[in-house]
């Protein structure tokens, strides 16, 4: 009896249940996996100089013939070429380096605030909410610009220093790794800030009085207690920043140097510089599957422990 | 059940144990725990306001009173979570004031339980241990023992969100208790089981402190909870602590209206006294007429009291007794019936309204009385308790 209640429920809610789950899914696959199925075609293809500037182009009047003679002119040269040139490699590591350095400083400057934050009396903590959130209302790339001024050889900050006597002759900042890191971790830092704040303020205080009752001292409670059920947001903020860092190519271009280029660089460069659609897909199609590994490994990590119990 | 625990006042368990042990009759005993005129302020609102108290070794004391009475605000400061702005609090004769928390020998079992949702319960219960810094394995001993005591072997390795109400509860007992605390705190500790279990755990938890030879001080707004566990019970008021005293004495001897009605069920009847005897007390009253009470009180003739008498102490009958003391008459208005007991609301002539409590000592067939019957309210002298404030 309950058992058959129970299936027409299921019954009854499955047309719309299913139309409203598939409405996301067409999504993703309208304006995401149909475009990247295209860019990896395109990854395989050749340039040419043409419209479009690549070959083969599959053709459907030419039929189930045409289609495979399509297929055996696509090659693996493009990856080929990433991996002998030396100038992706360095791309790559250069973008992985500037993501992983800048999202720890993120996280070790990120951190601190969220805890203060989540620390604030309760009818202060929208106020610094807003603060937060505030830089946003003007353009990003107003506030890049913005700093090319404070950073350059007679910008503010070197003002600063002349004037404290700190510096005896103005160092250079603009065009240098230091301004990049300099122009992310300001940009990026709500996007740390947030989740961990979202989790810290979620915690139950008493915790840490528990902790303190069974002979923790409050620096060591923070360690044994705070820090690790923090570990969602701190997760979600790493991978908040991380990801977009590995591809941003307005801050570097804008602040730093052109010596090494970042991948986002790069494949703008191969983009709109060369024409070359092919070689600049392949740079992307590696990007991604970069990315994915640490959300796969991730993932892994959370089916086999559960972060925080809940 | 329906009335102030009479049944756990027959537990042989308990009542062995009470007739050795009653060290706060000794003068010569010194207190495990004393509170010293402590106070303390939130804001504009004093939550404990003066409070002076000693707590004996092995003893198992409760702490009852209404919401915001400022009960768990005076355990927390034995804890140390908050500090007092006034008075000492001494453990075993020393100021334990500058004293941190996690210094003080004294564990607290937090009211939400305050598990550690990311650790397994046997890390939760090894957690105050390896803040000692034991060696591991007698950390993992000791873990061992103690979840073996709360009936928790086989759930070790879990997650608190996989666990029932009662098993949280019981880790949460299990990790307080493992560091062999001097006083073990509780607050509200079963206050999130049901009403069942609640039952069995407070049978357990005194099984237990005995057991242990710990001190135990609970803190409860359940006055039935309080009379089962404890064997002392603190009553407490807006930051006040108004009657401390054995069950039995806090509900047979309440030192006020405020008790008397707080603890069980009472009928309280106004009077103006009108002689005192040796033992016994006269008191006219407007509602039920001429009164006389066995019982010892400081009230003078003229004086203003109240009559308290317990539901269960009143007799209700069809016809009016032989003796004429302390009888009133009036109209059965309702009848709770609770399985156990049978409670009336009888009116009075002059519109008061009373209640008498009769055990159902037989299978309830017919009821002997019934709505609108009229009947007659009578007590013994001795049932009458006289009341001042």
């Amino acid at each position: 009896m309950h058992g058959a209640i129970k299936k027409r429920g299921e019954h009854n809610r499955s047309w719309g249940a299913r139309l409203i789950v598939l409405v996301p899914y067409l999504w993703l696959a309208t304006f995401f996996l149909l475009p990247f199925l295209i860019v990896v075609k395109i990854s395989f293809s050749h340039t040419a100089i043409a419209q479009p500037p690549y070959t083969p182009v599959f053709d459907p009047a030419a039929g189930w013939e045409g289609l495979k003679q399509a297929l055996s002119a696509l090659s693996f040269e493009n990856y080929a070429l990433l991996a002998s040139d030396w100038l992706y490699l360095a791309s790559y590591l250069k973008s992985l380096e500037v993501a992983a350095g800048s999202t720890l400083l993120l996280l070790l400057i990120g951190f601190p605030l969220a805890y203060g934050m989540a620390r604030t009396p309760r009818r202060w903590q929208p106020i610094v909410f807003v603060l937060v959130v505030l830089p946003f209302w003007t353009s990003f790339l107003i506030r890049i610009y913005a700093w090319i001024n404070i950073l350059q050889r007679d910008g503010l900050l070197n003002q600063v220093l002349l004037a404290l006597g700190i510096v005896d002759a103005p160092p250079a900042w603009l065009s240098t790794d230091t301004a990049v890191y300099i122009g992310i971790v300001y940009s990026y830092l709500p996007f740390m800030v947030l989740p961990i704040y979202a989790t810290l303020e979620k915690m139950d205080e008493t915790l840490i009085e528990a902790a303190a009752d069974l002979g923790c001292p409050n620096w060591r409670a923070f360690w044994l207690v705070t820090v690790p059920l923090s570990r969602p947001g701190v997760v979600a903020g790493v991978l908040l920043c991380f990801i977009p860092i590995v591809g941003e190519f307005v801050i570097p271009d804008l602040l730093g140097s052109s010596q090494t280029m970042m991948i986002g660089q790069t494949l703008w460069t191969e983009f709109f510089g060369n024409k070359d659609w092919p070689v600049s897909s392949a740079v992307a199609v590696v990007l991604l599957c970069l990315l994915v590994v640490p959300i796969v490994i991730y993932q892994q990590m959370e089916t086999r422990d559960p972060a925080g119990g809940r | 059940m329906g009335n102030g625990g009479a049944d756990t006042r027959d537990d042989p368990h308990k009542q062995g144990r009470r007739r050795t042990f009653a060290p706060w009759t000794d003068p010569t005993a010194r207190a495990l725990v004393r509170f010293d005129g402590v106070r303390k302020q939130f804001s504009a609102v004093a939550a404990v306001e003066r409070v002076s108290l000693d707590i004996f070794a092995g003893e198992f004391f409760a702490l009852l009173g209404p919401s915001g009475c400022g009960k768990t605000t005076l355990l927390r400061l034995l804890a140390g979570l908050d500090m007092p702005d006034e008075g000492r609090i001494l453990l075993d004769g020393e100021d334990i004031a500058q004293v941190p928390p996690y210094r003080r020998p004294i564990n607290m079992m937090f009211q939400n339980y305050a598990l550690f949702p990311h650790l397994t319960v046997e890390g939760n219960v090894a957690f105050g241990l390896k803040q000692e810094g034991l060696a591991k394995s007698e950390i993992t001993t000791r873990v061992e023992e103690m979840l073996a005591l709360v009936r928790l072997e086989g759930l070790a390795k879990r997650k608190p969100h996989q666990l029932s109400g009662g098993q949280r509860q019981r880790v949460a007992l299990a990790r307080s208790l493992v560091k062999r605390p001097r006083v073990l705190l509780l607050d509200e500790p079963l206050a999130a089981l049901d009403k069942k279990l609640r039952g069995e755990t407070q049978f357990e938890l005194m099984q237990l402190q005995e057991r242990l030879g710990l001190t135990f001080i609970i803190v409860t707004h359940d006055q039935q909870e309080a009379m089962t566990v404890a064997d002392r019970i603190g009553v407490m008021d807006h930051g006040r602590l108004i009657q401390v005293g054995t069950p039995p004495e806090i509900y047979e001897r309440p030192n006020s209206r405020w008790v008397a009605d707080f603890i069980g069920e009472i009928n309280l009847i106004e009077g103006r006294v009108v002689d005192v005897g040796a033992s016994d007390t006269v008191i006219a009253s407007a509602a039920a007429g001429r009164l006389r009470a066995l019982s010892p009180t400081d009230a003078k003739p003229g004086d203003v009291v109240w009559v308290a008498l317990r539901p269960e102490k009143v007799r209700i009958a069809h016809a009016p007794p032989t003796e004429g003391e302390n009888c009133v008459v009036g109209q059965v208005g309702n009848i709770g019936y609770l399985g156990d007991l049978s409670v009336y609301k009888v009116r009075l002539d002059n519109g008061i309204v009373m209640k008498a409590a009769v055990a159902n000592v037989t299978r309830l067939v017919e009821r002997p009385i019934g709505w609108d019957d009229r009947v007659w309210l009578s007590w013994a002298p001795e049932a009458a308790m006289v009341l001042t404030r």
